[in-house]
């Protein structure tokens, strides 16, 4: 297409036609490129000399026990509950977050008047400006006093369901909560992504679909979704990557047992990131080295996550635009 | 673009991870080069939290008094105040429980090969506020309160409450304990108080850790305090001023003896009592909560500063010297109840003179 236009004529003139300008600015590049490649190989290293000692030192399973007393006489520790915890609040976030993101999106790209649009746009990437301790307090504050109402009926209409039944009458500090904070935080990464690749759904297939007589939804649906697949897959892994990784809000909010407690709307739970924040001033030794193993195993988790998600889109770039 | 960037910001999270990590690495100790006895110079401390707020009114007083010294204390914890000084990082610790026997040690080496001494400089108590509607008074005793707090006793209006607060309407409701979900010096004393009074009923582990079943845990003091604020038919322990902060209400404390209001009065009387384990010139104390005399609060913590009798650089030794002196004086004591601590009196307060006078 317009590739040939761009390409710089071949020189006929000998001898070194490269500018000082060109070897500066290639060896920032290259510098910038490598060194990210050696903050995280460094990170991975750092955390895995760091944790090492605490795997030694454990009389109980790493993976499989959900106590964390790595600091007494015979330290147990292990990852199950914050595994659990973790995993729950980000599924819970990536529910409640995965529609209302995708509907924000293909309300701004094909539904909204263009000023609308565009004012909506601006305050949803508004949205991931906010700090997380921001709305940690905002969720501790004011949304878990409020969504009480919330929890009890889940409790007494579908309670039935082991996951929302409520054995202990209080419905605060627990997992739902957290998702449901966590969800908000992770609105604007899924909602931007996904609206950048419905920005670029071809005119024509939309156009076509139209002139072939289809309502607005059945546009979306044939020629949007299908197209941006990939884009919301990726969109909804990186979502997943940071609500993983959160850590303050959900410290604030979590009631911190170390527990695997399925029922989601009793107070409780527990993640890799709150409970590093939480423990770590008054960590002993051991107790320093078994946090960053659990951060070890979180930085896997991420690390994969966020692999996934390129590698879905890197199948389908030449659809995702994120080449 | 956007890939990438959130890209970034992972890294971004894992890298600050890491700084968190080596972030003790940081502060190298600084060599002021003061004239011994003069009180200029420069002082790193690092440590418990439960004193920031005593450490950050005396620092300011000792700074205005004299403008050439700087003291910076950093309430980055107990336990790593305690590394913090051993790694020579800083000059003196502040701690909420005398050096451990696997940390001697550390300070021996830290401090030259003399011996590293634990002052008590800041008390506290430890108050349980409750938030029910029309009930302005209300009498805990260790065993109901363990009952409370491990899930045992779960509405207000249980028999073994309404024993306590005879004439009192206490409300059938559920009870919402709140505990702290991060480690902490305030749950280590609070659950010292429950094993010394009521080993039968509490019969779970200490530390610093909250481990019993059930309840709720929030983050600090202040994370305990709002909850408790903000939850109908809740209580929780915390440290006395943030009962004053939240205008909450603090339950009275029988130990057997008479229910004893939280106030930093009585609570001071709980800690001059305390006896001395620490051999010479160290103070590491052992408290008495299982007094009974219907006038001292039993539930009270004392945090330490933890130094080198000998063996720092005589320019920091004079001046850790100088601002423990300070620090131990009547004015200064003086101010702590009106923060919400507690301050050490009577005889103890002379060992502390003592002490503070014997570093050099």
């Amino acid at each position: 297409m317009t590739q040939g236009l761009i390409d710089p004529p071949k020189s006929s003139i000998s001898g070194s036609a490269v500018r000082r300008g060109d070897q500066i600015f290639r060896g920032i590049t290259v510098g910038s490129g490598l060194l990210i490649l050696l903050v995280m190989t460094s990170i991975g290293i750092f955390l895995t000399w760091k944790a090492l000692p605490s795997f030694s030192h454990n009389s109980s399973n790493f993976f499989t026990e959900s106590q964390w007393f790595p600091d007494q006489d015979t330290p147990i520790f292990g990852i199950a509950a914050l595994a659990f915890g973790t995993f729950v609040a980000a599924i819970i976030a990536m529910l409640l977050a995965m529609p209302t993101g995708i509907g924000t999106s293909l309300f701004i790209t094909f539904y909204a008047p263009k000023k609308l649009a565009g004012v909506m746009a601006f305050f949803i990437d508004l949205l991931a400006a906010v700090p997380s301790i921001i709305f940690g307090l905002w969720g501790l504050q004011f949304l878990m006093p409020h969504s009480e109402g919330v929890a009890r009926w889940l409790d007494r209409y579908l309670g039935f369901i082991p996951i929302f039944q409520n054995r202990t009458d209080l419905y605060t500090k627990s997992l739902l909560i957290a998702g449901i904070v966590l969800a908000i935080m992770i609105l604007p990464t899924i909602s931007a992504i996904s609206r950048e690749v419905f920005n670029q759904v071809p005119r024509s297939h939309v156009e076509a679909a139209l002139a072939l007589g289809a309502t607005r939804w059945e546009m979306v649906r044939m020629a949007v979704l299908p197209f941006g697949r990939p884009g919301i897959i990726s969109a909804s892994m990186l979502g997943l990557g940071r609500a993983l990784g959160e850590t303050i809000a959900v410290a604030l909010i979590l009631s911190a047992v170390f527990e695997v407690n399925p029922h989601i709307t009793e107070p409780g739970g527990n993640t890799f990131a709150a409970n590093i924040a939480l423990k770590w001033n008054e960590a002993g030794p051991n107790g320093l080295s078994a946090l960053i193993a659990s951060g070890l195993v979180l930085f896997l988790i991420t690390l994969g996550v966020n692999s996934v998600a390129r590698g879905i889109i890197a199948r389908r770039k030449d659809f995702s635009g994120a080449q | 673009m956007k890939i990438t960037r959130i890209a970034i910001a992972t890294v971004a999270i894992a890298t600050t991870l890491s700084l968190t990590a080596c972030g003790s690495d940081n502060n190298a100790s600084s060599s002021a080069s003061a004239p011994a006895g003069g009180v200029t110079g420069a002082l790193k401390a690092s440590g418990s939290s439960a004193q920031k707020n005593a450490m950050a009114e005396w620092v300011n007083a000792f700074q205005t008094a004299n403008p050439g010294a700087t003291i910076d204390y950093q309430a980055n914890g107990s336990g790593a105040g305690v590394q913090d000084f051993i790694n020579a990082q800083t000059d003196f610790a502040g701690s909420d429980s005398a050096l451990k026997p696997e940390e001697v040690a550390g300070a021996a080496a830290r401090c030259a090969g003399n011996n590293a001494i634990d002052i008590p400089m800041v008390g506290g108590a430890i108050a349980l506020a409750y938030n029910i509607d029309g009930v302005d008074s209300l009498v805990l005793d260790p065993k109901t309160t363990a009952g409370i707090f491990t899930g045992k006793i779960t509405k207000w209006n249980d028999p073994a409450i309404a024993a306590l607060n005879a004439g009192v309407a206490l409300p059938a409701a559920t009870i919402a304990s709140f505990h702290r979900s991060d480690s902490s010096g305030t749950t280590d004393n609070f659950t010292k108080w429950l094993i010394a009074t009521t080993p039968d009923t509490y019969t779970l582990a200490g530390g610093k850790d909250w481990v019993a079943p059930g309840g709720q845990g929030a983050k600090g003091s202040d994370g305990v305090a709002s909850s408790v604020a903000s939850t109908k038919n809740s209580i929780g322990y915390m440290e006395l001023s943030f009962v004053q902060t939240q205008n909450l209400k603090a339950a009275k404390i029988d130990n057997g003896g008479g229910a004893v209001e939280a106030t930093s009065d009585a609570a001071a009387k709980t800690i001059a009592a305390a006896t001395v384990k620490g051999t010479g010139n160290d103070l590491a104390l052992n408290i008495d909560r299982t007094v009974a005399d219907g006038a001292s609060y039993p539930i009270v913590l004392v945090t330490y500063e933890i130094t080198c009798e000998k063996g720092l650089d005589a320019a920091q030794a004079a001046l850790v010297k100088s601002f423990l002196t300070y620090t131990s004086s009547d004015e200064a004591q003086g101010a702590l109840s009106g923060a919400g601590y507690v301050p050490i009196t009577g005889d103890l307060l002379t060992k502390v003179r003592a002490s503070v006078a014997a570093i050099s």
